[in-house]
């Protein structure tokens, strides 16, 4: 279990790191928290030629919440975030990242770099799919923002080309009347999820559901993104009966198998889980103390 | 391999002291410390990130030494079990808690432990229960069934509060 000889540069600054990236094209991979890539490596599951090491790109290491997103730099480690006052606008990113394996892979690992590496069953693309997020992708041509829907293309797929280093995700914050709400289920607490939803309901000025989606790990290669409006639309959170909408739920997933779990169990937890995200969702919209999703 | 792999130089603070080796970019930074630097109390488990027991701390917080490149923590300050101990070489609070209550057996997992939980005290001095578990769940024990290593976390705190002349 030991990584494969590889190439290394460490870049003092953003401008050398995209020099480097250009110059390697297709040979580079770039290094920041490590967190999968490393044991990747050591599984030899990933044989990169080189490594640009980002780690040295302070500048990349910010949170802050400005023009209704919350940004976070390519360097912001998954505690960072967790920590950070500019992530409470955005109640959903701290309930999804206490999901993100333990304590010590989150001092190391970054949100950024979990988006990129793009895992099915990895908490944070789902969220920044929910919310309809995007990613800042630069490059020493210039730069581009891609919005989730077109970010994520397939396991372990991202639509970050050979040069490019992304710098930064922007979630969107949280609307007026809007509530949150994030469940998995896992063999073992930290282990990657069997099956996960993130969800968000938004209330019209009446008070009744006006908007309500889920987005779904560990079910498809992609984070899958559901619009449940049209089951729970018009009805106040505490009359809404929410057996429709997993109905729906269960409809329009199609899981795999794996070692873990049959596509049937994975359907069921789907429901499951949609349940309980969607009432912790309409409790924090409609103003409830805040609960624990079970 | 027809040509040598390039190294590269090293440099970090280990338990206080500064030291350095010639790694390749691939050297991950347990095998480093183990084998480079000498220093074998950092226990190597599964070797990718699910057992803990290569916990150390960078910079003040606990990681997995095996998910870390030794090249990727040049220039960090990093404390392994070796650096637990007080100054005058008498056990550290957590080091005590853990003898005075039988907080292991084999002994492979604990310097997993040990800087997990130095670290989990320093930012939760007086954790509950259910912090305790929180603090602790990322670490592996075959041995002890947890409950000891449990029992282990709370004496070390009341050990740190006596030592500190708190009630």
């Amino acid at each position: 279990m030991k990584p494969p000889p590889v190439g290394y540069s460490r870049p003092a600054s953003v401008a050398e790191a995209l020099t480097t990236l250009a110059a390697l094209g297709p040979e580079a991979k770039i290094l920041a928290g490590g967190q999968s890539l490393v044991p990747l490596m050591s599984m030899r599951l990933a044989a990169p030629a080189h490594l640009v090491d980002i780690n040295r790109l302070a500048d990349l290491s910010y949170v802050r919440h400005d023009a209704g997103q919350v940004r976070v730099g390519a360097l912001a480690r998954h505690a960072q975030v967790l920590a950070s006052p500019s992530a409470t606008v955005q109640p959903l990113l701290a309930k999804a990242l206490r999901h993100v394996a333990h304590p010590a892979i989150r001092n190391r690992g970054t949100t950024v770099g979990s988006i990129v590496h793009a895992y099915p069953a990895a908490e944070m693309p789902a969220v920044l799919a929910l919310l309809g997020g995007s990613v800042r992708l630069v490059s020493a041509s210039g730069e581009r923002l891609v919005s989730a829907s077109d970010f994520f293309l397939g396991v372990l797929e991202s639509a970050a080309e050979p040069g490019e280093l992304a710098t930064e995700v922007a979630f969107p914050v949280l609307p007026p009347r809007a509530g949150t709400g994030f469940a998995e289920i896992s063999r073992r607490r930290g282990d990657y999820a069997i099956c996960g939803v993130a969800a968000m309901v938004r209330l019209a000025a009446d008070g009744t559901v006006d908007d309500a989606r889920a987005a779904y790990l560990s079910v498809g290669p992609c984070p899958q993104v559901l619009d449940l409006t049209e089951k729970l639309a018009g009805v106040a959170p505490g009359a809404v009966s929410l057996s429709a909408a997993v109905q729906l739920v269960r409809e329009r997933v199609d899981p795999e198998p794996d070692i873990h779990a049959t596509a049937d169990y994975r359907r069921h937890l789907a429901g499951v889980l949609t349940e309980r995200a969607l009432l912790e969702s309409l409790g924090e919209a409609a103003g409830e103390p805040k609960g624990e999703a079970a | 391999m027809t040509k040598p792999e390039e190294l590269h130089e090293v440099a970090m603070t280990v338990n206080g002291a500064t030291r350095t080796a010639r790694v390749p970019a691939r050297r991950l930074l347990s095998d480093c410390l183990r084998h480079d630097l000498g220093l074998t109390g950092t226990h190597v488990g599964c070797e990718h990130g699910v057992c803990g027991a290569c916990t150390i701390l960078l910079d003040g917080a606990p990681v997995r030494s095996c998910l870390l490149l030794a090249v990727s923590a040049d220039g960090a300050k990093i404390t392994t079990v070796e650096g637990l101990a007080e100054p005058d070489g008498s056990l550290s609070a957590v080091q005590q808690a853990f003898t005075e209550c039988h907080g292991l057996q084999c002994g492979f997992c604990t310097p997993g432990f040990l800087t997990t939980i130095t670290a989990g005290l320093r930012a939760v001095p007086e954790p509950t229960d259910d912090q305790i578990r929180e603090m602790v769940g990322g670490n592996l024990c075959r041995c002890t069934g947890y409950q000891n290593i449990v029992a282990s976390v709370r004496r070390a705190a009341q050990i740190q509060r006596d030592r500190a002349g708190r009630p």
